[in-house]
């Protein structure tokens, strides 16, 4: 593929179209366009070679707003859509824009079933934990005891956790980042876009309208030291402003605990170092409680594997190889056949 | 039909009969298919004419001995031309208690029934729920009863091979298949030659199961009591060429080849396992070196995504299903007509409502098909009438699809799907031709631009410079692609949708008469897999002097250009369908004419005399 790259020639401007974006005002959705916007030209993919896909909700309606090829289907199923293309045409960069409702709710089982496939798509869950475009419904990881239009008395349903969901799915890329940290989600869309395979990124994105923020007490500026943690593969896992946390693995339970780190503390010795391609540690960190834990934000997982289009790639070729060139008279008589 | 039980023969010859049907009926393991097929294949050899249906259970391996364990296989073959496996069997092959029990209402009286005595023991004839062993109480009396005990020879001719008694008894079929090949004079030869190459790996299983055939072949020769039943059914006038056997579910795999190569496109099925249109599924995922992609999807409706997809990014987008999936991708087909993009629905039809009768026959989601969408959602929908008229409704629904941009559903059937008949191979030039067409020039390009003749939009697909579009399931505006909820272009784009497809009419044949006059007193309108039986009945009582038409449908939206004209030049117009009267529905509704239903379901398809019947009450009411 890479001999087929252009020189990257084109800016965010070449990646806005011209509709009129219609998300609310304040929405978490357009900074992560912008953002989006920005990444692509760095890719070196000529636009006609990318392709957005979508279900149904407000991040679905994200193809309309990338001039690039766009496919906004039907709630749920942008991941099978996005099977069919990435399979027909493994030349192009197929992108999917999805939620917490249509990826993980009434799109469940496409998305796991992608994600094991390791279909070489790229995921974007646009998680703000709210209905937003049906007007303020919970959503599958909306809290437990969320009171919603639907649900006057508190929901009752147990939220789930989208990156431990892709992980318990056999991910080969599971990322988190949030709206608002620009740097940090143009970093981890950059590696997802260089990931072969089904790379899932989680968002956490603000619906200022119907779920206003929900995130704030790990997103606000005075807080996030203290709140986030920042995973980098091979760097310890410390967090807070003075760098003075850390996560230490408890062998008795084999649990996370956090720990001081420094005077007063451990050494940053006995610290956790960040592995991304160790799928329990992965999913410990994904599932750490809030707040008792920081919530844990970048690259949690990354491994190889083969990916399902190149798999039947290979199949294809193989089967040609095998066969030689197709000859339809013969295939149409078959074994039995017999001449009058 | 002649019921060779019947007929008086000298003692040393074959008596001569035009055509006999046959069904063999065991348990689910007795190999009753296995035994079908070979039989077949000798008759296609003695080039008799022919067609096949097998019935099975919808539970892999019943309890043996069962009543709903019970496989059957049944065969027609004929010295003249063949359209359906018969409606009653002149012979009937019974492997245990349970088959005789299930089958026996069937054959004809005094039709030749051959029993295994060794399986009617006290336990089988209990579980098929015979007081009496009907061997011996006199109740077979009005049939030509042969009781072999088949288990006993059986062991006896395999008991050279070492196998266990368990595997000795798995030879029974083989050992029957012999017998038969005995009565109706057939080589063994290729027969041997298969087990040969089945069996190769066991040669234990190989010398058994050839023991076992020439047994019951050379059982044939020296008992006494066969000295008066062989026959001899002549070879059938056919029309010189290459010919094979074929059933629906082949014959439509192959169209979707040949479609992919004619149009010279790589095809992506997605699919779903699902009864009866899993064979669809297995038969194109063998394909790879023709540019066949199969994708076993997690469910329907990520199956038919897949298709839609692929078709958005170029290639030929195909599902195939039956009725509960297709219920399942009903959303997404409605996208299709949104989006204007070509896919490919096959729907193998079967018992329903819900699972229904999974491994049995219906015709009953005609209405799904053409009308089970939310909103104005026309989609073109066509319907084959034989296994071998698949191949060519498969062609032609990739080739609708991708000259209009439209979803196009092709109907069969289980008994479609699973019936066989022999199979005039065509040459690959002699296809017609499928033309695709992608828009490459971004002067003017927008992605609804439409082709004044066709009214389809344009192929756009990524990878195309300049080509970069947004499309979905939101409603667009006719001028500009965009997304627009404008009232009146709404209505604007229903209508050009509606007329997009309402113009497939143009582009498809007029509607024929199958046999009989151009008018007349009454029409009988079939659709799909009734053609045979239909086409039987009205010759048969054109031969009796009745003013008698056969049309059949194979184009149902749009319905041929000419089929209004043509239902006005009868008198009466009957509609046999295997459901409560669906197509009759269209018909009445379409073009005012009263036509009449006559409905069936009950999982099975028509007797031609049932058709007969109903033709002779009407003309004579």
């Amino acid at each position: 593929m890479s001999n087929l790259i252009e020189p990257a020639k084109l800016t965010k401007k070449d990646f806005e179209t011209d509709q009129d974006v219609r998300w609310c005002p304040g929405c978490g959705d357009y900074s992560i366009l912008a953002n989006v916007q920005r990444v692509m030209p760095e890719l070196g993919i000529p636009r006609e070679r990318i392709v957005w896909v979508s279900g149904i909700g407000c991040s679905s309606r994200f193809p309309y707003y990338m001039n690039t090829y766009g496919f906004h289907t039907i709630h749920g199923r942008a991941p099978a859509f996005a099977m069919g293309i990435k399979v027909a045409n493994p030349e192009l960069s197929v992108w999917i824009a999805t939620g917490d409702g249509d990826g993980l709710s009434i799109g469940g089982n496409q998305l796991m079933h992608c994600l094991r496939r390791n279909l070489d798509v790229k995921i974007l869950l646009f998680n703000n934990r709210i209905y937003g475009l049906t007007k303020g419904q919970y959503s599958p990881t909306s809290e437990l005891g969320k009171v919603t239009k639907s649900t006057p008395f508190g929901s009752a349903d147990q939220p789930i956790d989208p990156a431990s969901f892709a992980l318990g799915a056999n991910a080969t890329f599971v990322a988190r980042s949030i709206d608002t940290e620009a740097a940090h989600l143009s970093d981890v869309l950059r590696r997802a876009a260089r990931h072969s395979g089904a790379a899932f990124t989680e968002i956490y994105q603000n619906c200022n309208v119907f779920n206003d923020g929900a995130f704030d007490s790990f997103r606000e500026r005075d807080v996030k030291a203290e709140r986030q943690l920042r995973v980098e593969h091979g760097k310890p896992l410390v967090f807070g402003a003075q760098r003075d946390k850390g996560l230490r693995l408890d062998p008795k339970t084999l649990t996370l605990e956090v720990v001081r780190v420094g005077e007063g503390g451990v050494p940053e010795s006995e610290v956790l170092v960040h592995d991304e391609t160790n799928q329990t540690l992965a999913y410990m960190l994904a599932r750490m409680p809030y707040p008792e834990y920081p919530v844990a934000l970048g690259v949690l997982y990354a491994v190889e594997r083969p990916t399902y289009d190149g798999v039947l790639r290979t199949q294809k070729a193989e089967a040609l190889a095998r066969s030689g060139a197709p000859d339809l008279a013969r295939l149409l008589r078959g074994n039995a056949a017999w001449e009058i | 039909m002649t019921s060779p039980a019947l007929v008086p023969s000298s003692p040393t010859e074959q008596t001569v009969i035009p055509s006999a049907v046959v069904r063999f009926a065991g348990d689910s393991g007795d190999g009753m298919q296995v035994t079908g097929d070979q039989f077949t294949v000798a008759a296609a050899l003695a080039k008799n004419d022919l067609a096949t249906f097998p019935d099975f259970p919808a539970e892999i391996r019943a309890p043996a001995g069962t009543t709903y364990g019970v496989s059957g296989f049944q065969i027609h073959f004929a010295s003249d031309n063949v359209y359906t496996p018969g409606d009653a069997p002149d012979v009937l092959v019974a492997m245990n208690p349970a088959a005789l029990k299930t089958n026996l209402r069937d054959l004809k009286r005094g039709g030749l029934l051959i029993v295994n005595s060794g399986a009617f023991n006290a336990a089988n004839l209990k579980k098929a729920g015979y007081e009496t062993n009907p061997l011996e109480d006199g109740s077979l009396e009005n049939y030509s009863l042969l009781s072999i005990d088949i288990t006993k020879n059986t062991q006896n001719a395999v008991k050279d091979t070492g196998l266990s008694n368990k595997e000795a008894n798995r030879c029974k079929n083989f050992w029957t298949l012999g017998l038969m090949f005995w009565i109706y004079g057939r080589p063994l030869e290729p027969t041997l030659k298969w087990i040969e190459q089945k069996y190769g790996k066991r040669p234990e299983l190989v010398q058994a199961n050839t023991a076992a055939l020439k047994a019951g072949h050379a059982y044939g020769e020296t008992a006494e009591i066969f000295q008066r039943k062989r026959y001899e059914v002549p070879p059938a006038p056919v029309e010189p060429g290459v010919y094979r056997n074929i059933n629906g579910n082949t014959a439509t795999a192959l169209g979707l080849v040949a479609a992919s190569r004619i149009a010279n496109r790589e095809l992506v099925l997605g699919a779903y396992p699902i009864t009866p249109a899993s064979d669809v599924l297995h038969e194109l995922s063998k394909y790879k070196h023709f540019g066949i992609t199969t994708i076993q999807a997690e469910d329907e409706i990520a199956a038919v995504c897949a298709a839609i997809g692929a078709s958005y990014a170029g290639n030929l987008g195909v599902t195939s299903t039956s009725g509960p999936g297709m219920a399942l991708k009903t959303e997404a087909i409605g996208l299709a007509v949104a989006v204007e993009l070509p896919l490919v629905v096959i729907d193998i039809q079967r018992g329903g409502p819900s699972t229904g009768l999974p491994t049995k026959t219906e015709q009953a989601d005609l209405l799904q098909a053409v009308y089970g969408r939310n909103s104005e959602a026309p989609v073109c929908v066509v319907a084959a009438a034989t296994p071998g008229d698949c191949f060519y409704m498969a062609i032609e629904a990739v080739r609708l699809a991708v000259k209009y941009m439209t979803p196009v559903i092709l109907l069969t059937d289980g008994y479609l799907a699973n019936g066989a008949e022999p199979w005039k191979v065509p040459n690959p030039s002699d296809l017609p031709k499928i033309e695709l067409r992608f828009r490459t020039d971004p002067n003017g390009f927008h992605p609804f631009l439409r082709d004044e003749t066709t009214l389809a939009r344009p192929w756009a697909i990524p990878g195309t410079p300049g080509l970069e579009h947004r499309i979905g399931g939101l409603e667009k505006d006719y001028d500009s692609g965009h997304i627009s909820y404008a009232p009146e272009n709404h209505e604007r784009m229903c209508r050009v949708r509606a007329a997009k497809v309402a113009g497939i009419a143009r582009d498809i044949p007029e509607q024929t008469i199958e046999v009989g006059s151009e008018r007349g007193k009454l029409l009988v309108l079939g659709w799909g897999s009734t053609y045979g039986a239909i086409r039987e009945a009205v010759q048969r009582c054109r031969a009796r002097g009745l003013d008698v038409s056969h049309a059949h449908v194979r184009y149902i939206n749009p319905f041929p250009r000419n089929l209004g004209e043509l239902l006005r030049r009868f008198d009466r117009v009957l509609v046999p369908e295997l459901n409560l009267g669906q197509l009759v529905k269209l018909i009445r509704s379409e073009y005012l004419v009263p036509a009449e239903s006559l409905p069936k379901v009950q999982g099975k398809p028509f007797k031609v005399e049932e058709l007969e019947d109903a033709i002779r009450r009407l003309l004579e009411s």
